[in-house]
């Protein structure tokens, strides 16, 4: 494949949304590290990470649309799917945990008794 | 129940199959065939799954509701980034439960989704009979201003878009 120049304007789009993404990723994970417990860490992967994920998707569809001068869907679809899916795996998760009283007496308050 | 009825039981789902597998493989007539073979043949597999049929009234409405729902997460996601990196020590965690009014089992996913995709809240249980959200929130400030906004923002809206 020949790599046609880009002109500036898109690099610099391109650049930020990878930058951006990849801070948002970074953050995901210094969250993960960071944070007490079990259902702190679960905001990590739910909310920094899906949205870094989905800006360097967006980086990655501006790029290869401009290579191949037709819109590339695909990008498109797993950041739909991701941001449908993180979600429900981030309820399944809490919903587990819930039910083996992971973090009971741990930071978060109103820990519900069932 | 009529014969189409029973073959496609939900034909906007199966038809956002076929139109999914064209946009993943390149167009061809042998990709539609059996893009069309799997669609109809998933859709009957999970229609058990469906609970009922949900009828978006709006579908104007469900787009700016998704518009603003990208916005938020973009705001939420810097709000939770600096919780994270500047007072991850001071950081007040808590769980509660929210009143649902919604009732039609396809706006609640909704709305939980929503919930876990918004400022420091993840939906943690649903309890059908009693009709609550269980959420636990990153920094438990205001727990009767949260469930005002929550209410507003995005229990409305859904309502208005799904007439529930």
């Amino acid at each position: 494949m020949t790599v046609s120049t880009m002109p500036f304007l898109l690099e610099l789009v391109v650049s930020l949304f990878l930058i951006a993404g990849a801070l948002f990723a970074l953050i995901g994970s210094i969250g993960l590290a960071r944070l007490r417990d079990f259902f702190m860490r679960l905001h990590g992967p739910t909310k920094a990470s899906t949205l870094g994920l989905g800006c360097l998707l967006v980086g990655s569809l501006l790029y290869f649309s401009f290579q191949r001068g037709t819109v590339s869907v695909h990008e498109a679809i797993v950041t739909v799917f991701l941001f449908a899916t993180a979600p429900v795996s981030a309820h399944m998760m809490a919903k587990a945990a819930l039910f083996r009283g992971v973090g009971k007496g741990g930071p978060s308050r109103n820990y519900p008794d069932r | 129940m009529t014969w189409l009825q029973r073959w496609l039981p939900h034909p906007l789902f199966t038809g956002f199959l076929v139109l999914l597998w064209l946009l993943m493989n390149q167009f061809s007539f042998a990709h539609l065939l059996l893009g069309s073979v799997l669609a109809v043949v998933i859709s009957l597999v999970t229609q058990p799954f469906w609970p009922e049929r949900s009828r978006v009234k709006y579908p104007g409405k469900l787009l700016v509701y998704l518009g603003r729902l990208l916005l938020d997460i973009l705001k939420s996601n810097l709000v939770v980034a600096r919780r994270i990196l500047f007072q991850s020590d001071d950081l007040k965690p808590g769980f509660f439960t929210y009143p649902l009014s919604l009732t039609d089992d396809f706006a609640v996913t909704m709305l939980a989704s929503t919930i876990s995709l918004t400022p420091g809240t993840v939906s943690a249980h649903y309890d059908r009979e009693g009709r609550t959200l269980l959420i636990h929130c990153l920094h438990l400030d205001d727990e009767e201003a949260l469930i005002q906004d929550i209410h507003r923002r995005y229990e409305l809206p859904l309502q208005e878009i799904f007439d529930d």
